[in-house]
C-alpha cells in the first residue's frame, strides 16, 4: 500500500524534502548488510510505499506540496530534482503569494476554504495513482500560520473526503523560547482541531532535536537543515519497510494501519512520541560497535525515565512495583518521573535482530491496566540495516512523553489569553474568543486524561 | 512574490525614498548577476519594455529591460522630486508615479491634510489604483514621511486614511521621522501630534525614527573611521550610512548619510520577503507578532552592525557582539533605551551566514537582562534570511514593541502643550477649511490615551507574577 505525503507550509516542505532524501539515500546505500534478495524486497516495498514510477527516469515522490508563499516550494522542487535520485511531480504543488502571516485564523478560515478545491484535487490525483491507498502522512509545524491553520483545515478535508483512510499528522513543536510570538495560540488551535480529524499525532520537538544535534551529532553551528535531517532520519526509521509480528513472509503492506492498530486503542489518546537509537555523527559510525542488549536497555530506560535522547538518562527511575498498589483515583503511588505507557512499538533494523530479547518491554508495570501486556507492546523488524547504522532501534510510544510539553504550551497560551493579547488579530479572520475557549477545553481534557494514566 | 508599494510623501520622505531605491538596486545587482528579472526584484520593481514607448507591457520573466520602481512620489513642492528625476535614478520613475505641486505646505499639517488632501484625493486614488494593478499580490503599503512638516505629515497621513478606505486588507507600514526638540520648525509639535492621531487610528505598524539618533550614529561612524584606531580598513560599501556602489555619484549631501540608514532599515525589513532563508519572515508576520493590541503598534528599530571591517574572518564572538549591540541604546533609531523598559514583543531578523543555533544562543544569553511583559515572557519572533546586505557577511534588524517609546511621546506632548496653552500659531491652522479647535483637542487626547496605556504596562514591570488559574476539567 502507498502513503500519500502532504507537505504543509515552510517547515512541512523543508522536512518533507529531507524525508524523501533520507529514504532514497537509504535505498541507494551499500550498507544494507543483508542478502541481495532481502535488499530487493526492501527496495520494492519502499518504492511502492513512497514513489511512483512514471515515465520519467527517476522515481516521483507520492507527495503534495502546499504553501501560501512561493519561495520554499520553489527551492524544495529544485533541490529534489538536482539530487538525480528522485523528484517531485511537476504538477503536485500549490502555492500562493501572500503567506499566512503566522496567523492560524488566516490559514484555517481564509486560505482553507478558498483553496480547498485545488488542494483536494491534487490530493485526489495522487491518491488515484496508488494501486492501494494506505493513508495520508501530513507534515506541518504547529507554530506558524500555513502549516498549522491551513494544515488543520486540510486534515479536516482529508477526513471528510476519505473517511476510511488512515491519517497520521507529523507535527513539529517550535523551540520553547519563541520562533514566533503567537506560537502557543497557533499550537493550541492546531492540536485541538487535529485531535478531531486525525488518527494520531506524531510529534517532534525542535528543542529536543536541537540537543541531539549539539550533544550527539557534535554539530557546532546548527542549522534548520541539520535539525530537519535528524527528524527525517527518525521518521525514515519508522516508515521504511519492516516485517510485523503477524507476517514474517513479506514486508508489511499497511504501515499506517498497523501503527494505528498497535498504538491508538482509544481516540482520547493520540499523542505519539518517537525515540531513535543510536544517533551519532556519520564519521564516527565506522569506529563504533553496538550490541542489541545495550541498545534495548538504553531505549527502555529512555521510555521509563522520559529521556529525550540516549545521553543524560536518569537511571534511578524505576517502574512501580505491581501489588504494592494503593487504590486511589489519582495514581499517586507511581513515582512522579515515571512515564506510564498505553502502548509501545519498537522497530529493529539490522544485523541479528531476530536474536533480540524484548521481554523487558513487555513488563506489565510499564503500562496502564487496560490492555493485555501482549497487546500493549508490539515489534516490527527487518534484517536490512537503515541509513548506515549497522543496528538501530526506534520506539514509537503512546505514553506520557508529551504530557509536560503539552501542559507547557497550554499554560503559556492560557497566560497570554487571559490578557487578551493578540486576540484581535484572530477575530479579524473569524476565530473568536469562544473558539479559543473550546480549544483550551479540549486540550485540558487531553492533559487530564494523560495525567491520570 | 508578495509586493510592497512604497509612498514617499514630502521632502524628507522623498529624500529617504530616493536613497532607498538606489540602495535597493545596489542590493539586487549584487545578488542577481545574470540580469534576469527574478521574483526578488519584482517585489520592488516592474520590468518594462520601453522600446514601445511610455507604457509598455510588464515583462514578467527573462532579462531585465528597464526597471521601474513600484512607488508613488508625492510632494507639494517640486524641488526634491525634480532632483530625483534629473539624477541617476530618473529612469526608474515615470511621470505617472508622481504627484507634485509648486507652493509647498508651509510646514502646516492642515494645509497638507485638509487642503491638498481634498484637492488631490481623486488623483491620488487614480494613481494608486494604477500602481496596484501592476502588482498581482499586494501585501503592504509603506509610507515614508516626516512628522514635523506640512506635506509629509499632513498629506502623508491623508494618504494613510485613503489607503485604509480603498484597500482595507492591505497592511499599512509607516516609517515616520520625528522632529527633535531643537527642530527649526516652530510648529512641528502641532504637526506631529495631529499626525500621531492619524497614525494611532489608521496605521498597522509605525517605525518611529528620530533625527538625533541618526545623527549620533553618523557621528559615531565618522569618529571611528577618522580615529585610525582600527588596524584594518572599513569596507566602504558596508557602512550603514554609505552610498558607495550605488548609482549616486554626486557629492553626498548632509542628510544622505542619515537617510541611508533609514533606507537600509527598509531593505532589511523586506529582505526575508524577497530572498530565501531557512525561516522566512514576511511583513504581515511582523504585524501579527509585534502588535498585541491594535493601538500599541510603535516599533523601535535598530540595525547592526553599522560597518564591517575588511578582514572577513568573523569569529563567533563578533557575531554575538552584533546581537548585544542590537539592544544597546546607541544603536536604536530613536532616543530610547529598551533594556531598561518593558518589552511587549521583540523581533530579530538575521541576514547572512547565521544559523538557528547562533540565534538561540544569543537569545538565551540576552534574555535574562531584558524585561518582558508577564503574558509574553518568551515573546521572540525570529527570521533567518540567507542573503546578507551588501558588504556584510551577516546583519541583524531588531524591532521592539517596548515602552521605551513613551518618553518620546511624553516630550512631544510637552512641547505641544507649551505652544497650545498660549494658542501660538493656531490661527494658521484654524483658517483652513475643515480645521477646528476640536481637531487639536482630539489629537492631544489621543496621544494622552496612548501614553496612559504605556504607563499602565510600565506599572506591571517587575511586579510579582501571578499566572491565571487554568481551566478545571471534571474527571
Amino acid at each position: 500500500m502507498s502513503i500519500v505525503t502532504v507537505q504543509l507550509g515552510q517547515c512541512g516542505n523543508q522536512i518533507g524534502h529531507e524525508v524523501f532524501n533520507a529514504i532514497c539515500s537509504d535505498l541507494h546505500g551499500t550498507h544494507g548488510l543483508c542478502s541481495k534478495k532481502e535488499n530487493e524486497s526492501y527496495h520494492d516495498a519502499c518504492k511502492e510505499r513512497f514513489f511512483c514510477e512514471e515515465e520519467s527516469e527517476v522515481p516521483v515522490a507520492r507527495a503534495v506540496l502546499v504553501d501560501m508563499e512561493p519561495k520554499v516550494i520553489s527551492q524544495t522542487l529544485s533541490m529534489a530534482a538536482r539530487s538525480g535520485y528522485w523528484k517531485y511531480g511537476d504538477r503536485s504543488h500549490f502555492c500562493q503569494k501572500q503567506g499566512s502571516g503566522n496567523n492560524w485564523a488566516n490559514g484555517y478560515s481564509v486560505h482553507g476554504p478558498r483553496h480547498k478545491e485545488v488542494i483536494m484535487n491534487l490530493v485526489q490525483k495522487e491518491a488515484e495513482k496508488c494501486d492501494r491507498l494506505g493513508g495520508f502522512f501530513t507534515i506541518m509545524s504547529m507554530a506558524g500560520g500555513t502549516g498549522s491553520g491551513l494544515g488543520a483545515y486540510v486534515t479536516q478535508c482529508l477526513r471528510d473526503a476519505f473517511p476510511t483512510s488512515f491519517i497520521l499528522n507529523h507535527v513539529v513543536w517550535p523551540y520553547g523560547t519563541g520562533e514566533i510570538i503567537v506560537q502557543n495560540y497557533n499550537s493550541v488551535l492546531t492540536l485541538s482541531h487535529l485531535y478531531r480529524s486525525s488518527d494520531a499525532l506524531l510529534v517532534h520537538e525542535n528543542d529536543v532535536i536541537h540537543k541531539i544535534c549539539a550533544q550527539l551529532m557534535n554539530i557546532k553551528q546548527i542549522s534548520f537543515r541539520d535539525v530537519n535531517q535528524v527528524i527525517a532520519h527518525q521518521l525514515g526509521s519508522v516508515f521504511q519497510p519492516t516485517y510485523t509480528a503477524e507476517c514474517g513472509l513479506h514486508y508489511s503492506r499497511n504501515p499506517l494501519g498497523d501503527l494505528m492498530e498497535t498504538l491508538v486503542p482509544h481516540p482520547e489518546f493520540k499523542m505519539l512520541g518517537l525515540r531513535n537509537i543510536p544517533q551519532m555523527p556519520e564519521n564516527s559510525l565506522a569506529y563504533s560497535t553496538f550490541s542489541w542488549p545495550g541498545l534495548i536497555k538504553h531505549l527502555r530506560q529512555m521510555l521509563i525515565a522520559n529521556a529525550k535522547m540516549e545521553e543524560g538518562i536518569d537511571w534511578q527511575v524505576r517502574p512501580p512495583r505491581l501489588g504494592s498498589y494503593i487504590p486511589s483515583s489519582h495514581s499517586t503511588n507511581k513515582p512522579l518521573q515515571f512515564n506510564t505507557s498505553i502502548a509501545n512499538l519498537v522497530i529493529l533494523r539490522g544485523k541479528d535482530m531476530h536474536s533480540v530479547d524484548l521481554g523487558s518491554f513487555r513488563d506489565p508495570s510499564l503500562y496502564t491496566s487496560w490492555l493485555n501486556p501482549q497487546d500493549a507492546f508490539n515489534t516490527w523488524k527487518t534484517p536490512r540495516a537503515f541509513n548506515k547504522y549497522e543496528k538501530s532501534a526506534s520506539l514509537v510510544s503512546n505514553s506520557q512523553f508529551l504530557l509536560k510539553p503539552l501542559d507547557n504550551v497550554v499554560g503559556k497560551a492560557w497566560n497570554m489569553f487571559a490578557s487578551k493579547a493578540y486576540i484581535h488579530q484572530y477575530t479579524k479572520f473569524g476565530i473568536e474568543e469562544e473558539d479559543f475557549l473550546d480549544s483550551f477545553t479540549a486540550l485540558e481534557q487531553v492533559i487530564s486524561s494523560y495525567t491520570i494514566l | 512574490v508578495s509586493l510592497s508599494l512604497p509612498f514617499a510623501v514630502g521632502q524628507c520622505g522623498n529624500q529617504v525614498g530616493c536613497r532607498f531605491w538606489d540602495l535597493a538596486l545596489r542590493e539586487h545587482a549584487a545578488v542577481n548577476k545574470k540580469g534576469i528579472y527574478d521574483e526578488a526584484l519584482s517585489s520592488f520593481f516592474r520590468n518594462v519594455d520601453t522600446r514601445s514607448g511610455g507604457d509598455g507591457p510588464d515583462i514578467y520573466k527573462g532579462k531585465i529591460c528597464s526597471l521601474k520602481a513600484r512607488a508613488l512620489l508625492i510632494d507639494m513642492e517640486e524641488g526634491v522630486v525634480n532632483e530625483i528625476l534629473q539624477g541617476p535614478l530618473r529612469d526608474v520613475f515615470d511621470s505617472k508615479q508622481l504627484i507634485t505641486d509648486v507652493s509647498g505646505s508651509g510646514n502646516n499639517w492642515a494645509v497638507g491634510h485638509k487642503l491638498y488632501g481634498y484637492q488631490y484625493r481623486e488623483k491620488i486614488v487614480e494613481k494608486l489604483r494604477k500602481a496596484a494593478e501592476h502588482c498581482d499580490c499586494l501585501q503592504c503599503f509603506f509610507i515614508i514621511h516626516s512628522m514635523g512638516g506640512g506635506t509629509g505629515s499632513g498629506l502623508g497621513t491623508f494618504v494613510l486614511n485613503l489607503l485604509e478606505d480603498e484597500f482595507p486588507e492591505v497592511y499599512r507600514f509607516v516609517t515616520s521621522v520625528y522632529p527633535s526638540g531643537e527642530d527649526d520648525v516652530i510648529t512641528s509639535p502641532y504637526n506631529t501630534v495631529l499626525a500621531m492621531k492619524e497614525l494611532n487610528e489608521h496605521a498597522d505598524c509605525v517605525l518611529p525614527i528620530e533625527n538625533e539618533s541618526l545623527f549620533d550614529i553618523v557621528n559615531k561612524i565618522h569618529q571611528m573611521i577618522n580615529s585610525g584606531k582600527l588596524g584594518s580598513t572599513v569596507k566602504q560599501n558596508s557602512l550603514v550610512t554609505s552610498s558607495a556602489g550605488s548609482a549616486k555619484t554626486v557629492q553626498e549631501k548632509p542628510f544622505d548619510a542619515m537617510n541611508n540608514i533609514v533606507a537600509n532599515l527598509l531593505l532589511n525589513l523586506t529582505s526575508s520577503a524577497r530572498f530565501e532563508g531557512s525561516l522566512n519572515m514576511d511583513l504581515n508576520e511582523i504585524s501579527m507578532n509585534l502588535v498585541p493590541f491594535p493601538r500599541l503598534h510603535y516599533l523601535v528599530s535598530s540595525l547592526t552592525p553599522l560597518y564591517t571591517l575588511a578582514d572577513v574572518n568573523v569569529p563567533s564572538r563578533r557575531l554575538d557582539q552584533m546581537f548585544s549591540d542590537a539592544f544597546s541604546r546607541e544603536h536604536q533609531l530613536i532616543q530610547a533605551d529598551p533594556k531598561h523598559s518593558l518589552y511587549l514583543a521583540c523581533a530579530l531578523l538575521v541576514r547572512g551566514n547565521v544559523q538557528v543555533s547562533d540565534l538561540r544562543r544569543n537569545i538565551e544569553r540576552l534574555k535574562p537582562s531584558l524585561y518582558f511583559v508577564s503574558w509574553n515572557q518568551e515573546g521572540w519572533k525570529t527570521g533567518l534570511c540567507s542573503v546578507p546586505p551588501v558588504g556584510h557577511s551577516h546583519s541583524l534588524l531588531s524591532l521592539a514593541n517596548n515602552t521605551c517609546v513613551k518618553p518620546t511621546f511624553i516630550e512631544l506632548k510637552d512641547r505641544f502643550m507649551k505652544l497650545y496653552k498660549k494658542k501660538a500659531h493656531l490661527h494658521h491652522y484654524l483658517h483652513i477649511d475643515g480645521m477646528e479647535q476640536s481637531c487639536f483637542s482630539e489629537a492631544i487626547s489621543s496621544l494622552s490615551d496612548l501614553i496612559a496605556e504605556y504607563n499602565e504596562l510600565d506599572a506591571t514591570k517587575g511586579a510579582p507574577r501571578t499566572d491565571p488559574s487554568r481551566l478545571k476539567i471534571a474527571v
